[in-house]
């Protein structure tokens, strides 16, 4: 048998059984270390065979991986996969999620990407935000000095930046009770069918009580150098009748939040005018399903 | 608990094996293929865009190449060698009865994943297939023939093995293909084999010079050796074709493209994993030419080419500005096509050893033998101390006919004695290998009062990046092209190739004529309408027929595009009524309907390129078939067998197939321009034919009698029913250990063109037309094609397997051009910013085979591969514009692109409102 190695990869991965393990060594490993959960942006980013540099592996911690129901809503563990989400029994306000994971790369990467992954890479166009910012996710972080929870909004800082402090892991995603109610949906817009980095997208989260919107939760990815609410929109569709959603929805009240660059998937003209559209087909979905509770 | 290091314990395929000092954060890919010698899981990209790595663990489909070996450990890891434990398993025997497995690359990931699919839904449809399969490329099959055989996987029926020509049998080569045996350039591993890998430029122009590299060396324990191009024995220069000969195997002092090689590194297999950032080169980077404007006012890349003008080509007949000036109806416009990357699966890989004074190079290729003279060059080597072995070729496409690690890993070899190998990586590949050549074009093309054509005009501008490479076919098989396959009488056409600082550009499946086409085709449907005719009928009314002069002034006999426009007529009928039917209704998604129609010379225009086929008896009574076309996924292995058996009167499964390998087998060229069912074809026929005469005559028997081969004994069964044997054991044998052999070698008779471009550039035309079927979601610019129907004619068909594959794989080229593929120097390094058709995107596709018999083709059989994509981009462009009135002037149609074009129709559609009032 061959023996093909490479030096420095030897000493330096870690994969610990418990948090407590983890926070330890990753307080002593200085600030090249990196968190390995799904592998499947930090395989990408390096050409060796090996992943290189410190590695914090995360996902033999069971604890992190479960997908609960609380006291105060629903707790998603940090390395739960995307297929995790997708089998989970959840309420029809993470349908949107759902749809999301299932559009994530590929099976293969739904089987290994995790949840806090994704929001750690902090990608313009991760495709599970939209979806979390409409159930008014959290993120919970821990670090030597305990634990600590942050709205996603304040977590996502901007393109591949997030306020994860030197020392913390994320342990879990966190959605409120309240904000678990109404119907989702996603919508992706690619220039192919699978395995495709999104042009933009967006989710949607309606409540409807008696034929008017009770709650609406809006969301476009990718068009914004961090995905983004939009408060505006939302504005205009509280109180209102649902059959009106799809026509109070024009271009100018959803554009004014979004800020695209041009990049090789799309041109920035090209983002503004198919999010609204994508929005509105998004709301679109959920209207027929309307007095969801 | 540290996990470092520590001997990891995997169970593969049941299999419990340890491996020791493993780093746990090491590929499992790595592991798998590297420490267990498993290389059935392919390494596509190690990004986990291209899922040739898939494994399942524990029973989930993952990419191998994105799981940290640790992750496995405890776990069920299954890969493909697992699913024959008990034999060829129904699955991998579907993948063969149905043609699914093409070059054989993606086929292990494909196999891996449908088992997954399988193991829950036994009986799946094809939508669950598609969805189960979604996350594996596959550049060859367009994906049909691998849905169809899962979906078909309970199905025990054996594949045909054996038939004449005109049967579907299985690929003879497929074997090994779908059992994950099957040896390709990253695969073979010699004992002792030092790593190697490039330094390349990180500019697209630049100076550079080396620092200190013993010193660099001696801080890099696992790099043994520097080399650069000082090292180089021979002439640091090649080039496909000898008079444009141009491209350093390694720069020597100015880099003029983004991934030139400047230098390699050979060491340790520990060198995969170092870091090589600090390699002592200084970089002066300059100003860079990116564009075509830019190329002919900018400094010249080659002193000799002025206004960085490489070559160009005309053709030209009768009086065309007359011609266009008196036609009743003349319509003219312009497009900008992109650079495509080839994005086979397989980056290129090979290894290089000496055995004795030869030095030996396995490697992926298209083209063995002009691999052997171009290396052996480089090297300062005569060309028979240089033997290309070819190994199978992950796909090929057009850019594995040109050098890349050959003289690299050669030069390794040479000067350490030491074998050497080399993988590139996914960015690698795609930086420094040719591409599509972008084009710049416009046209103006016009008709009589009835629609027939009368006269054209065409000129194209061709971006053929830092190096010749294939620039000079391209410009020339341009205007040989440009005119479709129809008869006008008044034509000028010029192409040009330019040189500026983007990638080589060289062959991609069509040589330019995909690009032009797309122009021509789309044009003559605003003619059509102009002479308001319907697009199929103004094409049939102005295409050739036999006897037609072409625009080269080649008459042309055995031509088959009537037959393909006739046979679309019903379908085109259906479509057109099915697209207004279902735009009855209101809503953003409005449906189109285009044809295109596409020619193609086969063979290398106007110049000599000549097959040889040598075919054999031994004592033993087996038939050897040395056949040195390569087979890209094309099927030559199977064809050329198919025709040599035929002509000799013994069935395909008497022959055993040698080679290809320059030291086995005899030159059949390169697997390029649609040659080798024609070219190589006709050699084989001309060989089996040989041989069976030497057999009548040993046997005094008479033409028509019936050979038949039973053990060591060949009988002779003339008509009368009189028996005549052979004792072959009983033969002398010849120098190859033949007791009867045929040799004999076929090219393709053509004629020069001369400075007007007329002549007979080629022996043999293939044809065909297709129509794209599409929905065009007019809010957001996206393009759905529903279905294609190809109508192909291939004179003879010799295997319809095998040309269904061509077809569908072509046109998932020409659709991946059409709507998604552009390759942006320095920005598209990987297969998720550079998208090629998933097996979501592949529309249904329906294949009408034709056969309008070729006077000189093999059985009267024309070449196929190239033709496939031709007519594909521009259907797909008239149907775009069919549907919502937008015209496209740059490809590829991107959403955005779309959109665009869709406001423009707004924009003229209120002009003329506001101008009518």
């Amino acid at each position: 048998m061959r023996r093909c190695r490479g030096n420095e990869t030897l000493v330096s991965y870690h994969r610990p059984e418990t948090l407590k393990d983890a926070l330890d060594w990753l307080a002593g490993a200085g600030e090249r270390a990196r968190i390995a959960a799904g592998c499947t942006d930090l395989f990408p980013a390096t050409e060796r065979p090996s992943l290189p540099g410190p590695i914090l592996d995360i996902t033999a911690i069971p604890e992190l991986r479960e997908i609960t129901r609380t006291a105060q809503g629903w707790r998603f563990g940090a390395t739960a996969t995307w297929t995790d989400l997708v089998r989970a029994d959840l309420p029809p306000a993470f349908d949107g999620l759902k749809a999301a994971a299932r559009e994530v790369g590929s099976i293969q990467i739904q089987n290994a990407g995790t949840l806090a992954g994704n929001l750690c890479n902090a990608s313009p166009a991760a495709d599970g935000v939209p979806g979390w910012l409409t159930l008014d996710a959290m993120v919970e972080l821990a670090g030597a000095e305990g634990r600590r929870t942050l709205p996603l909004t304040a977590f996502l800082t901007g393109p591949r930046q997030t306020a994860l402090a030197p020392g913390e892991i994320m342990t879990a995603i966190t959605v409120p009770e309240a904000s678990a109610s109404g119907q989702g949906a996603f919508v992706k817009l690619g220039a192919r069918s699978y395995l495709v980095i999104s042009i933009a997208m967006a989710a949607v989260r309606l409540r409807v009580e008696a034929g008017q919107i009770a709650e609406a939760a809006l969301s476009i990815g990718a068009c914004s150098a961090v995905a983004c609410r939009l408060p505006v929109a939302e504005a205009r569709l509280l109180g209102q009748p649902v059959e009106a959603a799809v026509r109070l929805l024009a271009d100018e009240v959803i554009a004014g939040d979004l800020s695209p660059i041009s990049d090789v998937r799309g041109d920035a003209a090209y983002r503004l005018a198919a999010a609204p559209e994508l929005l509105r087909r998004a709301v679109a979905k959920v209207i027929p399903l309307r007095e969801v509770a | 608990m540290n996990r470092a290091p520590h001997i990891l314990t995997l169970v593969v395929n049941g299999q419990p094996h340890a491996i020791p000092d493993c780093p746990p954060g090491r590929r499992l890919s790595e592991i798998l293929r590297g420490d267990l010698g498993l290389t059935g899981t392919k390494s596509g990209c190690d990004a986990g865009d291209c899922g040739a790595c898939t494994v399942l663990l524990d029973d989930a489909p993952v990419c191998a190449c994105l799981t940290p070996a640790i992750r496995a450990e405890g776990a069920r890891v299954e890969t493909v060698e697992g699913l024959s434990a008990a034999g060829m398993s129904k699955l991998q025997t579907a993948f063969l009865r149905h043609g699914a497995a093409q070059c054989g690359i993606c086929t292990p990931g494909m196999l891996v994943a449908a088992e997954a699919l399988l193991r829950r839904v036994p009986q799946p449809t094809p939508a669950e297939v598609e969805d189960a399969l979604s996350g594996v490329l596959c550049r060859c099959t367009g994906y049909a023939k691998i849905i169809a055989a899962v979906c078909d996987a309970g199905g025990g029926k054996a594949p045909l093995a054996t038939g004449t020509v005109g049967a579907p049998i299985a690929r003879l080569d497929g074997g090994p293909k779908v059992l994950g045996t099957e040896i390709f350039g990253a695969d073979q591993v010699p004992e002792g084999a030092l790593t190697t890998r490039a330094i390349r430029a990180p500019h697209p122009h630049a100076g550079f010079a080396f620092g200190d590299l013993a010193a660099w060396l001696a801080g890099h324990p696992s790099a043994r050796h520097v080399f650069t191009a000082a090292d180089l024995p021979g002439e640091n220069r090649f080039g496909v074709i000898p008079a444009f000969a141009d491209q350093p195997a390694l720069a020597e002092t100015t880099a003029r493209f983004q991934g030139e090689a400047v230098a390699v590194v050979a060491g340790s297999a520990a060198l995969a994993d170092a870091d090589l950032s600090d390699f002592p080169v200084e970089w002066t980077p300059l100003a860079p030419i990116t564009d075509l404007d830019a190329a002919r006012t900018g400094d010249r890349l080659h002193p000799e080419r002025l206004g960085n003008a490489l070559i160009a080509g005309l053709v030209t007949c009768g009086q065309v500005e007359q011609a266009l000036a008196a036609a009743v109806h003349r319509v003219s416009g312009h497009l900008t096509t992109s650079h495509v990357e080839h994005a086979y699966i397989e980056p290129e890989a090979g290894a290089a050893w000496l055995e004795g004074e030869t030095l030996v190079i396995q490697a992926c290729t298209q083209a063995p033998h002009m691999d052997r003279e171009e290396t052996a060059k480089i090297l300062g080597l005569p060309p028979n101390r240089v033997r290309i072995i070819p190994a199978a070729a992950g796909g090929g496409f057009g850019s594995k006919l040109d050098l890349s690690l050959q003289p690299l890993i050669g030069l390794v070899a040479l000067k350490t004695g030491q074998p050497a190998r080399m993988v590139y990586t996914r960015a690698e590949s795609m930086a420094s290998t040719t591409k599509r050549h972008p084009g710049t074009m416009s046209a103006e093309i016009g008709a009589d009062a009835e629609g027939r054509l009368v006269g054209m005009r065409f000129e194209g501008d061709f971006d053929t990046g830092a190096y010749a490479s294939w620039g000079p076919t391209v410009a020339v098989r341009v205007p040989v092209h440009a005119s479709g396959p129809y008869k006008i009488p008044a034509y000028h056409a010029r192409a040009e190739a330019l040189h500026t600082h983007n990638p080589p550009a060289g062959a991609f499946r069509g040589f330019g004529v995909p690009q032009a086409a797309a122009l021509q085709e789309t044009l003559l449907d605003e003619l059509a309408a102009a002479s308001g005719l319907d697009p199929l009928e103004f094409r049939l009314k102005n295409a050739l027929r036999d006897g037609d002069r072409t625009v080269c002034g080649q008459e042309l006999y055995g031509v088959g595009i009537r037959a393909c426009l006739d046979a679309l007529r019903d379908p085109w009928a259906k479509a057109l009524a099915a697209a207004e039917e279902a735009n009855i209704g209101p809503g953003p998604r409005r449906r189109g309907v285009g044809i295109a129609s596409c020619w193609y010379g086969c063979g290398n225009t106007a110049l000599p390129n000549p097959s040889t086929i040598r075919i054999g008896v031994t004592p033993q009574g087996r038939v050897r078939l040395h056949q040195g076309a390569i087979d890209i996924g094309q099927g030559s292995n199977t064809v050329i067998a198919q025709i040599a058996a035929e002509a000799l009167g013994l069935p395909v499964g008497c022959l055993d197939l040698v080679g290809p390998d320059t030291a086995l087998t005899p030159d059949c060229g390169k697997t390029s321009a649609s040659r080798q069912t024609v070219v190589t074809g006709n050699a084989a026929l001309a060989a089996g034919r040989a041989l069976r005469a030497q057999i009548l005559r040993h046997a005094n028997a008479g033409e028509g009698a019936e050979l038949s081969l039973t053990g060591a004994v060949l009988r002779i069964e003339a008509p009368s029913g009189e028996v005549r044997e052979i004792d072959l054991a009983a033969l002398p044998r010849d120098p190859h250990g033949f007791v009867l052999c045929a040799e004999e070698t076929w090219d393709p008779p053509t004629q020069a063109l001369d400075a007007q471009g007329q002549g007979a550039p080629y022996a043999v035309y293939g044809y065909g037309a297709q129509i794209a079927e599409l929905e065009v979601d007019t809010a957001l610019g996206t393009t759905r094609v529903r279905r294609i129907t190809a109508a192909h004619d291939l004179g003879r068909v010799i295997n319809p397997v095998l040309a269904e594959g061509q077809i569908e794989g072509g046109i998932a080229q020409g659709l991946g051009m059409a709507l998604m593929e552009e390759y942006v120097p320095g920005r598209t390094a990987n297969l998720h910013d550079y998208l090629i058709p998933t097996i979501g995107d592949m529309p249904e596709i329906r294949s009408i085979l034709l056969e309008v018999p070729d006077p000189i083709g093999p059985y009267g059989a024309k070449g196929l591969g190239e033709h496939v994509l031709i007519p594909t981009a521009p259907a797909i462009l008239n149907a775009i514009r069919h549907a919502t009135g937008a015209r496209i002037t740059r490809l590829p149609a991107l959403p955005h692109r779309v959109l665009a074009a869709l406001a423009e129709v707004d924009r003229a559609a209120r002009k003329g409102e506001t101008a009518s009032r």
